[in-house]
């Protein structure tokens, strides 16, 4: 199948005999990019939810890409209702959830005309015929019926009347024509099942946990999915189905999840490793509300969640906690972000720990909420008034989400800071393979309050009176006699903490609380380079890492070298980062904003970077950032 | 959606914070910071008030925090020797929300004013207050911006001349006991900066309340705003005034306590001579009437130019409080997974897992 081949994958499929069980050619391949498109109301995102499950039970690598309107329900049947979910799954590991799909199942010409575009020719089409009426095909500009016309003619087309075939199959239920035709997605997920050889068995067992109040809708589910399934297995209209076998990944316990799970995850086990409450303050915004209402399910973890009034009082509630000796998190997106500057900058004035979780999104203002984007970076490093330093942590895929909410917590709580973690929305709502980890092989993040009076003759508590390593302040929560203080937005004095106006101790504490985040310890950034031989290196950071190393294998494989980096800490930036800039004739830095770790990189390191950007609300491509690459290395690149 | 019941806790304000029998008295509340307020200013007798009240709760001085905003009233909690923060304008109730939640063993208080509580704090205080988050607001109300030297405020007159309103002011104040009311508020009290007595009283049956108290306290501005509440104060006309409440007795006030307060025709309350109603006429005060509306009614009777001003409590009724609700959930959900034995590892395992064996050379 696979037309945009990732290297590894680029061997012949091989045609397999498999007369016993099918009359239908079996085929196996290496990777398979399908994406189910159609109406919001129409459950694609569980359809795909449900095909990945399938996949990720399989033991294959995956990756996914929910791509859906702002709206809950556009009008029915319209261009921006049109609802996406694209999954790659593979028997290889896989960085990126493909750039084009081999399979687009259109459930109308909506979502048709939507998608298209980006189905290379010769590869399968899947329509829901019944959508395609007058009325439809006006709604979306369509002038003839591409069904009928020849404008389909360069794919491999299946016409298959979807919902009128699940009605019909669901007419013993005694349902509505309605209500059974609303199953016709269950109808689609049973055809693709059965083209890609997957089980029946898990669908069907989470149909009837779903639908566990009214067991008539579970069966008359699981009736429309078999449906769908036999549909495949007796028509002749599809000669081929394929096989995809298991990925070979580390060994391990795996399990499939999303970037906003894993970052809920990460924040319960940071309650856990450092043994502190846990108080989630925040307000709901797209796409971070999934980490409020999965943190809201672990109480029994001793997490506490708080839908605020506001983004602000999110914040503020959190800090509050953390002033009390919880860890205090809040979650958010840019608009939220924004709103919270405030208090970011109180607590980085109060000294006090908190993690900032942004998922960002598509801006300026209200801008693009369900779709992605990297722009936050600059607002997180610099979006205070005052010199307000804030360590920022930015994960690379779904699963390392995890790591990078243990990590940011470690980092708050080791020199009491605010820290932010910048995810966004492709791997908030993308998923991925995890390998679950071994909580025994998780770091302690135990923290210890302060018990004693520390002035230099004993007799007081001074709250500014730093670590001399990490220039991190005692936490002195309070309950703890003798320590009772005073702290606030106001310049303290340096060591005592009273409020100062001296113009020598602000200038002091200005460079204290910098210099305390400088000094955060943080990995050095790694190279990869096969070859060891590369003129260009290609720096990212964030979600860009799965697009960038895809297109760094297509580069190579096209004989030509390319050295790799990823950027996981922003603030501080690794220590060794200006000596690997330093090595590479040019630097080449992808972004999903119009450059800005590439101002950061050229500020800092006073390198010519290149800077590559794209703001399109969705993951860059591969095959896109390989051309980019091919023309650095080629020296065509235009400055 | 399903609705289920919470349950209505059965304890004071201060039940679960630790008691100490060590005597204590005002000077040990008093911190080493100097007090910068301006000469005058009404913040000294809150103060004062607080200072020498907080001995007699006999709570263990490091489990009170005292959380602020911005404004003069703002800078309260660096002069008590307790836990402070004195934050940034108008979010003290929310940074208290969110220590009162994770600490059920502080007595949390708010201290503002009313640009903090009123201007930018405006949403803060109300959900504060509808939730009915254990804490107790001090509302220091000068009508008048200080900090920022004396622009009009959010409970400044109509056609008040200030600073940014040299031709008068045409912005309708806020009455915060109203506004509070109208927020679900389940204690609300007033008092004048000036009346110890009466304000250690409101103080002290706030703190004693489980949920969001407010206060609010009359104070003076001497440089911006001087003798905003003389009228309350001086004069001979202050008996007729002043409208002081006590729980389950006809309210009647003056000198002489010529004057009651009756419904009135248009179904609120109002002022009448006791002489051309007779004492039966007169409305008894019960401050734990669920119903709020001869609270609120009581709030309207003082126009802005306080020609009839209630002080005392006004409200205090029971009601469940968010915290204990959200504490009462954690404990229960943590009992559960305790039983059932949940732990991380499960958590992040799931349910549903596959494995990647190692191949033969690897075990090998």
């Amino acid at each position: 199948m696979s037309t945009d081949t990732e290297v590894g994958a680029d061997l012949p499929d091989r045609l397999v005999a498999h007369g016993e069980i099918r009359q239908t050619e079996v085929r196996q391949t290496h990777r398979v990019v399908i994406r189910f498109a159609g109406d919001s109301g129409d459950g694609m995102q569980l359809t795909g939810d449900r095909f990945t499950s399938e996949a990720a039970a399989f033991g294959n690598d995956l990756a996914t890409l929910p791509n859906f309107p702002a709206e809950i329900r556009a009008p029915a049947g319209t261009l921006p209702g049109v609802s996406s979910f694209q999954l790659h799954f593979a028997d290889y590991d896989i960085l990126t959830p493909g750039d084009r799909p081999d399979v687009l199942v259109a459930m109308n010409p909506a979502a048709l005309k939507a998608n298209l575009k980006d189905l290379p020719h010769g590869q399968v089409l899947i329509v829901n015929t019944d959508e395609f009426t007058k009325r439809n095909l006006a709604k979306v500009g369509y002038e003839s019926n591409p069904l009928e016309d020849d404008s389909l003619a360069p794919y491999q087309v299946h016409q298959v009347a979807m919902a009128t075939i699940t009605r019909t199959a669901l007419e013993p239920t005694g349902m509505s024509k309605k209500d059974a035709e609303r199953a016709k997605n269950m109808f689609a997920l049973g055809l693709l099942s059965w083209m890609y050889h997957r089980g029946t068995e898990g669908t069907e067992q989470f149909l009837r946990e779903k639908f566990a109040k009214k067991p008539e809708l579970a069966e008359a589910n699981i009736l429309a999915f078999r449906t769908g399934w036999n549909y495949g297995e007796t028509t002749e209209s599809f000669a081929v189905t394929y096989e995809v076998a298991p990925a070979a990944l580390p060994t391990g316990t795996y399990r499939q999840i999303t970037g906003n799970l894993a970052l809920a995850y990460g924040v319960v086990a940071a309650g856990q490793l450092s043994k502190l409450p846990v108080f989630l303050g925040t307000y709901p915004i797209t796409p971070a509300s999934d980490v409020l209402h999965e943190l809201s399910k672990h109480k029994g973890m001793g997490v506490t969640t708080f839908q605020a009034e506001d983004e602000i009082a999110g914040i503020g509630a959190a800090l509050g906690a953390s002033f009390g000796g919880a860890l205090g998190v809040t979650s958010t997106s840019g608009p939220g972000v924004a709103l919270k500057s405030e208090t970011i900058g109180l607590a980085v004035a109060l000294e006090l720990p908190l993690l900032i979780l942004d998922v960002q999104r598509g801006g300026p203002s209200t801008g693009l909420p369900t779709k992605t984007e990297q722009a936050d970076l600059l607002q997180a490093m610099y979006g205070r008034n005052g010199e307000a330093p804030v360590p920022i942590i930015a994960p690379a895929s779904p699963s390392e989400c995890f790591d990078a909410a243990i990590q940011a917590a470690h980092i708050a709580l080791k020199y009491r800071t605010p820290v932010f973690l910048l995810s966004d929305g492709a791997i908030a709502n993308g998923s991925e393979p995890w390998n679950v980890p071994d909580v025994a092989d998780l770091p302690d993040l135990s923290v210890e309050f302060a018990t004693e009076p520390n002035s230099p003759d004993g007799s007081e508590f001074w709250p500014y009176l730093r670590d001399d390593d990490t220039l991190a302040r005692p936490w002195a929560v309070p309950g703890t006699p003798g320590l009772e203080h005073r702290i606030g937005g106001l310049e303290k004095a340096d060591g005592r903490g009273s409020i100062s106006y001296d113009p020598d101790n602000h200038d002091r504490m200005v460079r204290l609380r910098q210099a305390k985040i400088d000094g955060v310890e943080v990995d050095d950034v790694t190279v990869d380079d096969p070859s060891g031989e590369a003129e260009v290196l290609v720096l990212g950071w964030g979600s860009t890492f799965g697009p960038i190393g895809a297109a760094c294998r297509r580069v190579r494989a096209a004989g030509m070298n390319v050295a790799q980096a990823h950027v996981r800490s922003m603030n501080p930036l690794p220590g060794n980062l200006g000596d690997v800039l330093a090595r590479y004739r040019r630097v080449v830095v992808p972004e999903m904003n119009l450059g800005q770790f590439a101002m950061m990189l050229r500020a800092k390191y006073l390198v010519d970077v290149r800077s590559y950007t794209k703001v399109a609300g969705l993951p860059f491509q591969a095959e896109e950032l390989a051309g980019v690459l091919t023309d650095a290395v080629k020296g065509d690149l235009p400055a | 959606m399903t609705a289920v019941d919470l349950p209505t806790p059965q304890l004071g304000g201060l039940d679960l914070v630790p008691t100490t029998d060590a005597p204590q008295k005002a000077k040990d509340y008093t911190s080493d910071q100097e007090v910068r307020w301006c000469p005058g200013c009404g913040d000294y007798a809150v103060l004062a008030s607080v200072r020498s009240f907080l001995p007699e709760l006999g709570l263990k001085r490091e489990n009170i925090v005292f959380v602020s905003g911005i404004g003069c009233s703002s800078r309260f909690p660096y002069y008590l020797d307790t836990y402070g923060m004195h934050s940034i304008h108008g979010r003290a109730p929310a940074i208290a929300t969110g220590l009162a939640v994770s600490r059920p063993d502080l007595s949390v208080w708010v201290v503002t004013g009313d640009g903090d509580a009123l201007s930018i704090g405006g949403n803060h205080l109300i959900h504060a207050l509808r939730r009915n988050m254990n804490i107790t607001i001090l509302l220091f109300n000068n009508r008048i911006y200080g900090l920022t030297k004396g622009q009009y405020s959010p409970t400044s007159e109509v056609g008040k001349v200030t600073k940014s309103t040299p031709m008068g002011s045409v912005d309708a104040p806020f009455n915060p006991v109203s506004l509070a009311l109208g927020a679900e508020a389940t204690f609300v009290g007033r008092a004048l900066d000036s009346d110890r007595k009466g304000l250690t009283e409101v103080l002290r049956q706030a703190a004693a309340h489980r949920g969001a108290s407010l206060v609010e306290i009359f104070q003076d501005c001497p440089i911006f705003n001087d003798g905003s509440f003389d009228v309350l104060r001086k004069g001979d006309d202050v008996a007729q005034r002043l409208i002081p409440l006590a729980d389950g007795e006809p309210i009647r006030f003056g000198n002489d306590g010529e004057y009651g307060v009756v419904r009135s025709d248009s179904g609120g309350l109002e002022v009448r001579p006791v002489a051309e109603v007779g004492e039966d006429a007169l409305v008894t005060h019960r401050a734990g009437e669920q119903d709020p509306t001869q609270a609120f009614a009581l709030s309207r009777l003082s126009d802005q130019d306080l020609t009839h001003t209630v002080t005392g409590i006004f409200r205090k009724v029971d009601r469940p409080t968010y915290d204990d609700g959200a504490r009462a959930q954690v404990k229960a959900a943590t009992e559960q997974a305790e039983q059932r034995g949940d732990n991380l590892q499960a958590l992040l395992t799931g349910k549903d897992t596959w494995a990647v064996m190692p191949t033969p050379e690897q075990e090998a």
